[in-house]
């Protein structure tokens, strides 16, 4: 089992993801953005921050880097597939995960504790953790309002992609949405950072029972 | 030959804009009233070589689709950035 964090120019969680993962008992390695394949890896991580300094649009450049052609070729294959933040904003971009993030409905950043709800278990991410659990994840961003229309929303709702809520939505997010999976449930997207909650002495490890969840053996094979 | 265009980005019809009604929430208390579905955009200014100016709209209108703009939240256009 081995894990890839993609490192974007501008990319600033990845030693975070990098660390929380390897805490676990993984193995995990950097992916520069560059790179045209991601051969070798059992998961693949996007990890927080401002890649390409987020002009544009957050994640508008970062999609069209090397590496996200292979990222695409990775998940359509089964691979486990997980953006955190920014990451979450260049599977958007990407057209992996359905939506968009916007600008915070307050125009501030956000930096605080968040509670969530797991609102789905059929994904890479949630697949350790039971329907309804709260867990105590951090958001840090500006662009994090979950965006979509009406027919992608009643989509998500149908398919059960909703993965996780918040339960005091903090942003402005579409139905207090805190992240979603694609249909087949490999490819994760969220705008808390699990990585930034893996010790009680650094405020909560609720994210353990996620990342957890992620590195666990590949259910599809790819 | 080189066109000037101008590409505008705007979010689409019912998609929020924190940042549009922010600006319109500022304009009373400098005594613009009367100011309503004020909306933010982008606009994108560039010279393209092209055969033709509908070319040269035509490009801007493909570039502004696949990277100007997420389709999902905005609708792009483009036109001409002559001096008329």
């Amino acid at each position: 089992m081995k894990i890839g964090v993609v490192v974007f120019p501008g990319s600033n969680c990845e030693y975070d993801a990098l660390n929380a993962v390897q805490s676990l008992g993984v193995e995990a390695e950097f992916i520069w953005h560059t790179n045209t394949d991601v051969e070798g890896f059992d998961g693949v991580i996007l990890p927080g921050g401002f890649a390409h300094g987020d002009y544009l649009r957050p994640g508008a450049i970062a999609r069209f880097s090397p590496v996200m052609e292979a990222v695409a070729r990775f998940a359509s294959s089964g691979g486990a597939v997980l953006g955190i933040c920014n990451g979450f904003q260049v599977l958007t971009e990407a057209g992996l995960l359905p939506g968009a993030l916007q600008k915070n409905a307050g125009l501030t950043f956000l930096c605080q504790p968040t509670t969530l709800v797991v609102e789905s278990t059929a994904s890479v991410l949630t697949r350790g953790a039971t329907k309804g659990q709260e867990l105590v994840v951090p958001i840090n961003h500006f662009s994090g309002a979950y965006t979509c229309d009406d027919a992608t929303l009643a989509s998500l709702e149908a398919n059960d992609q909703i993965v996780l809520r918040y339960t005091q939505n903090p942003n402005g997010s579409r139905d207090d949405i805190a992240g979603v999976r694609n249909v087949e449930g490999n490819v994760v997207g969220l705008m808390p950072h699990p990585e930034r909650a893996m010790s009680t002495l650094l405020g909560s490890a609720d994210g353990r029972v996620l990342l957890e969840g992620f590195v666990r053996a590949p259910v599809g094979a790819h | 030959m080189n066109y000037p265009v101008i590409v505008d980005v705007t979010l689409r019809h019912g998609i929020a804009d924190p940042e549009g009604a922010t600006i319109e929430r500022a304009l009373p208390a400098l005594g613009f009233t009367g100011v309503t579905n004020m909306r933010a955009g982008k606009s994108f200014r560039m010279d393209i070589d092209a055969e033709s100016e509908s070319a040269a709209l035509e490009k801007a209108a493909a570039l502004a689709q696949r990277l100007l703009s997420n389709p999902v939240i905005e609708n792009a256009s483009a036109r001409s950035g002559a001096k008329g």
